[in-house]
Parts: structure tokens; C-alpha cells; sequence
């Protein structure tokens, strides 16, 4: 076994347990962090395969933005684990629907591939960030800019659901006090000295 | 003798190469911390007229080690109900990615620990791994204050990291490199080819971010001691408080460095193209003015210098006015400047995108 199979399983290993671990702990919060964990060791996996670009994005917009928002929401969360245990008999056969479909989709995504040649290892020149772009903007350029209109409208979407304006609120306009000047606030009195008595 | 010792160099193996530059790199930067949390309460204490640390040693310059003796045999206390593991491990997951995003910092011409195709993003991801140190302190404390702490600091980061990551594309779209060797090469030439002026706008957005980033003065509602204590550390004591301020540190290096490097043209020299070639001929002025590691030190100096002005001017934001300065100002003057800069890329426009 050389280092990079050594490396391989390392990871391997590490993020099957990480997985197993995330649906098993009863914390959520605990669940989130394996989570993260699972995300950092496909991106290490990733760049083992040469695709450093996409294994630190995946670092950078998963573990970086995503989860940290994830873990935000679930921190807040205070959980009753009693209750949450309560419908666990009760929506049993939809899960064990979900869970089987699941299973046959990905076995069958996987058995056709399931033993695959090493792909051919690249140049010492490689460079994967330049590799994807260049096959982004040629090739896939109609489909790349799709997506990007569709993420567009989402973002307009989720502004506009969570902008609401509820009158009476105390809320302070941060662009009107900027504007504020001395002239505003402070009044200057001309006042005579008082003898002293 | 010189041959000597890099022939035993050559022989040693590889891992024992790495380690022995990884020493050199991270010793430096551990001196570095502490001769920075010096340099804070005297530049501080000067700016405001008194005299900071001046018992221990010479002038107070043993002050640093007497605080890292004190801080190393204090007990580190674990609150009752805290999450023990996470408790723990949140200082480890603050200081990991503040020392490995240096793996990448070239340090000059060609000196760099790992001189990596994606260097830049591999720092933007790891820049954004520190928030786990600070989020699971707080959570793991089960304490009101560094929960609350946890929170507005993980808020920021987030907002943040959108305007700086603007920022870095700028530098990119520029440089066309990710490579950070590459993006400094590409300044070379006069002190006029640095990003400084072109980026300007990105430049002081980048900077900002990255006050705000570390958590710093005039940032530093997650500590915030007059609202909540100190924030997501206040149940560490000891040694794991040590961490979480030496992570800091090293934070607040980083990103002068990299200031540097991205904006300044790192350990390029003010003088290149200015002096005529036979200035730096000159013995020992000559190797001052000319390019090397020394211009990058200084320049990291003084962005340094400028987060210990920084607290000791402004007084610290609101939390909303935080929140509108990252998202409502920062973030559209990084995208209306990198419109610019697409123009000025694409039709080669004047003496910087030619």
C-alpha cells in the first residue's frame, strides 16, 4: 500500500464513519458538526483526484457559508428529544419507503460504475481551475448561464419573502443617522456670565 | 560550507524537509504573536499618553513571556454542563486553519511552503473554517454570553466573507491567476503596478473585511466587554484562552500579509523602476532597495500597525450599522468596481489592463 492508497482509505474511512455518525447522534448540533466533517474529508477525497477546485469549494461554500448558517438555526433550536422521538413508530413505513427507493436509485447508479479504472493522472502542469472554465464557457456555456439566471431569481425571491415592512416598528434608519450633522443635534445658546453672589 | 549544508539539506528525506520548513515558518509567527500583543498595549498606551508594559524586563520587552508563563500554569477550567469534547476541541479548530492557511503565503520570490495552482482560494476556504472555532466555543460553553457572542460573531464572518471574496475576484480577474506567486509577479515592474491604485476601492473593501474578519476593534461586537463579557471566550481560561487569543493573532497577520501580497506587490520594492538598475548595485543599500523578503515584512508591519491604530481610534459599531456597512455598502462597491475592471480587462483599457 502506497501513501496515496494509505491517504485514500484514511479519508474513506473517516467519512463513512462521519455519515453513519451524523444520522445516528441524537444532538443535532452534534449531527451538523459531523457533518461537517463528512464535507471536509470528500473535499480532501476530491482533491486527491485532482480536482482542487471543486474540493475547496466545496470547503469554501459548504463548510464555510452553508453549514455555518445550518448550525446557526440549529443552535437556536431548543429541542425536546422526547418529543422528537414520539412519531419515530408512527411514520416508520413512509421512511422505510423513502429510505429503500433511495438505496435501489444508488445501487444503481453505482453498480454500473463500481469498478472503475484509476483515470489516467494528469500533467504536472494540470490545472483544474483552468480546465473547468474552460469547458464552462465553451461547451456548457448556455447551460452555465441557466443556472446562474435561476440562482439570480432565487436570491431576488428570498429577499422579497423575508422583506417586510410592519409599520410601528422602532426600528432606527442607520442612512438617516449617517446624515446627521452638528448643526442637528447641537444648539450653541449665547448666555452672560453670572455674577457671582 | 554553504555547499556543505545544503548537500546535507538535499539528503535529508522529504517529510523531514517539510517539517523543518514548517518550523520556520510557524516559530517566527508564534514570536511574532507575542511580540504583537506588546506592540498593542504600548502603540495603544503611547496613543493614549501613557506609557503600557514597562516592568517586566528591559523597557517591558519580557512582557510577553512573563503573560505565556502565567497563561501556561493557570487551570483550565471546564464549566459544569458544558459540552466537554467540543468545549475542548473549539480553541484546536480556531488555531488549525489560522496556522495552515500560511502553508501558502510566498514569503519571496519562489519561497512559499506549498506553492499551490488555487492558493488563494485554498486561503478564502480556510479563512472560513475559523468561525467553527467560535461558534462551537459558544455553543459548547452553555453559557448566555458566549452563545450570544458565538452568534453575532458567526453573522458577521458570514456577511464579511461575501464582500471579501468580491474583493479577491478583482484581484483575480487582474492578475488572471489564483496562484498567489503569480499575482505578485504580475505587479512587478514600478511601485505604479501594484493593485493599490487600480483596486483601490477593492483594496480599502478587503481591508475593512478583514478587521472585521478577525473580530477587531472597531468589529469586535463578538467580544463586545461592555455588552457581553468577552464574548464566545468567556468560559476559557488558561491555556485554552491562550489559544483562542494566539489564533487571533495569527489571524490579524494573515490578513496584513496578505494585504500585502495581493495589494502592495509583497516583497516587491517600492524603488523597482524608479531607481536606475545600477542603485541597487550598491554593497548594502543596494540589497535594502531592491526586491526581497524585508519589503514584505515591512508592508505586513504596517497593516499591523494599522489594526492597533484602528482600535485605538474608532469606537466599536453597532451591530446593525455592522451589518449595513458589510452588506449594503461594502458589498455593491466591490461589484460595481469589478464591473469596471471587466471593461478594463476585456478592451485592454488603459496602462494597467493593456
Amino acid at each position: 500500500m502506497n501513501f496515496e492508497a494509505f491517504l485514500f482509505y484514511f479519508f474513506s474511512v473517516i467519512l463513512v464513519g462521519a455519515a453513519v455518525a451524523m444520522i445516528t447522534v441524537r444532538n443535532p448540533v452534534h449531527a451538523a458538526l459531523f457533518l461537517v466533517l463528512t464535507f471536509f474529508t470528500s473535499a480532501a477525497l476530491w482533491i486527491m483526484l485532482e480536482a482542487e477546485f471543486l474540493g475547496i469549494v466545496l470547503v469554501l461554500v459548504y463548510v464555510g457559508a452553508v453549514m455555518v448558517l445550518f448550525l446557526f438555526v440549529v443552535m437556536m433550536l431548543d429541542i425536546n428529544l422526547a418529543r422528537m422521538r414520539e412519531g419515530f413508530i408512527r411514520f416508520l413505513p413512509v421512511g422505510i419507503v423513502v429510505a429503500v427507493a433511495m438505496v435501489s436509485v444508488m445501487t444503481l447508479v453505482i453498480v454500473r460504475h463500481f469498478h472503475m479504472e484509476a483515470p489516467e493522472r494528469a500533467g504536472a502542469d494540470y490545472n483544474n481551475t483552468e480546465a473547468l472554465g474552460q469547458i464552462l464557457y465553451t461547451e456548457y456555456v448556455y447551460p452555465f448561464e441557466i443556472a446562474a439566471v435561476i440562482l439570480l431569481v432565487a436570491i431576488v425571491a428570498a429577499i422579497a419573502l423575508t422583506l417586510r415592512r410592519r409599520p410601528g416598528t422602532k426600528a432606527i434608519d442607520p442612512a438617516q443617522q449617517v446624515r446627521i450633522t452638528r448643526k442637528g443635534r447641537v444648539r450653541m445658546v449665547d448666555m452672560k456670565s453670572e455674577d457671582k453672589s | 560550507m554553504l555547499e556543505t549544508i545544503m548537500n546535507v539539506w538535499e539528503g535529508l528525506p522529504l517529510v523531514m524537509q517539510i517539517m523543518a520548513k514548517i518550523t520556520l515558518i510557524v516559530a517566527p509567527l508564534m514570536l511574532a504573536v507575542a511580540y504583537v500583543t506588546y506592540a498593542e498595549r504600548k502603540v495603544i498606551g503611547y496613543m493614549q499618553v501613557r506609557l503600557g508594559p514597562n516592568r517586566v524586563g528591559p523597557k517591558g520587552w519580557l512582557q510577553p513571556i512573563a503573560d505565556a508563563v502565567k497563561l501556561l500554569t493557570k487551570e483550565v477550567i471546564i464549566p459544569t454542563n458544558a459540552n466537554r469534547y467540543l468545549f475542548l476541541i473549539a480553541p484546536v479548530l480556531s488555531i488549525a486553519p489560522a496556522l495552515a492557511a500560511w502553508a501558502v503565503i510566498p514569503f519571496d520570490d519562489g519561497m512559499a511552503l506549498a506553492n499551490i495552482n488555487a492558493g488563494l482560494l485554498y486561503i478564502l476556504a480556510l479563512s472560513s473554517l475559523g468561525v467553527y472555532g467560535v461558534i462551537i466555543a459558544g455553543w459548547a460553553s452553555n453559557s448566555k454570553y458566549a452563545l450570544l457572542g458565538a452568534m453575532r460573531s458567526a453573522a458577521q464572518i458570514v456577511a464579511y466573507e461575501i464582500a471579501m471574496g468580491f474583493a479577491l475576484v478583482g484581484v483575480i480577474m487582474v492578475a488572471g491567476s489564483l496562484n498567489l506567486g503569480e499575482i505578485v509577479s504580475a505587479q512587478s515592474g514600478s511601485i505604479y503596478h501594484w493593485y493599490l491604485l487600480p483596486l483601490l476601492p477593492l483594496f480599502l473593501v478587503f481591508f475593512i473585511s478583514g478587521v472585521a474578519e478577525t473580530n477587531r476593534a472597531p468589529f469586535d461586537v463578538a467580544e463586545g466587554e461592555s455588552e457581553i463579557v468577552a464574548g464566545f471566550h468567556v468560559e476559557y481560561s488558561g491555556m485554552a484562552f491562550a489559544v483562542f487569543f494566539l489564533a487571533e493573532y495569527a489571524n490579524m497577520i494573515l490578513i496584513s500579509a496578505l494585504t500585502a501580497l495581493l495589494f502592495l506587490g509583497g516583497w516587491l520594492s517600492p524603488f523597482q523602476g524608479i531607481l536606475p538598475e545600477s542603485a541597487f548595485a550598491i554593497p548594502v543599500i543596494g540589497w535594502f532597495l531592491d526586491s526581497g523578503i524585508h519589503w514584505f515584512l515591512i508592508k505586513t508591519a504596517f497593516f499591523l500597525f494599522c489594526f492597533l491604530w484602528f482600535r485605538a481610534t474608532f469606537p466599536r459599531y453597532r451591530y446593525d450599522q455592522i451589518m449595513r456597512l458589510g452588506w449594503k455598502v461594502l458589498i455593491p462597491v466591490t461589484i460595481v468596481w469589478l464591473f469596471v475592471l471587466g471593461v478594463g480587462v476585456a478592451f485592454g483599457i488603459g496602462p494597467w489592463f493593456a
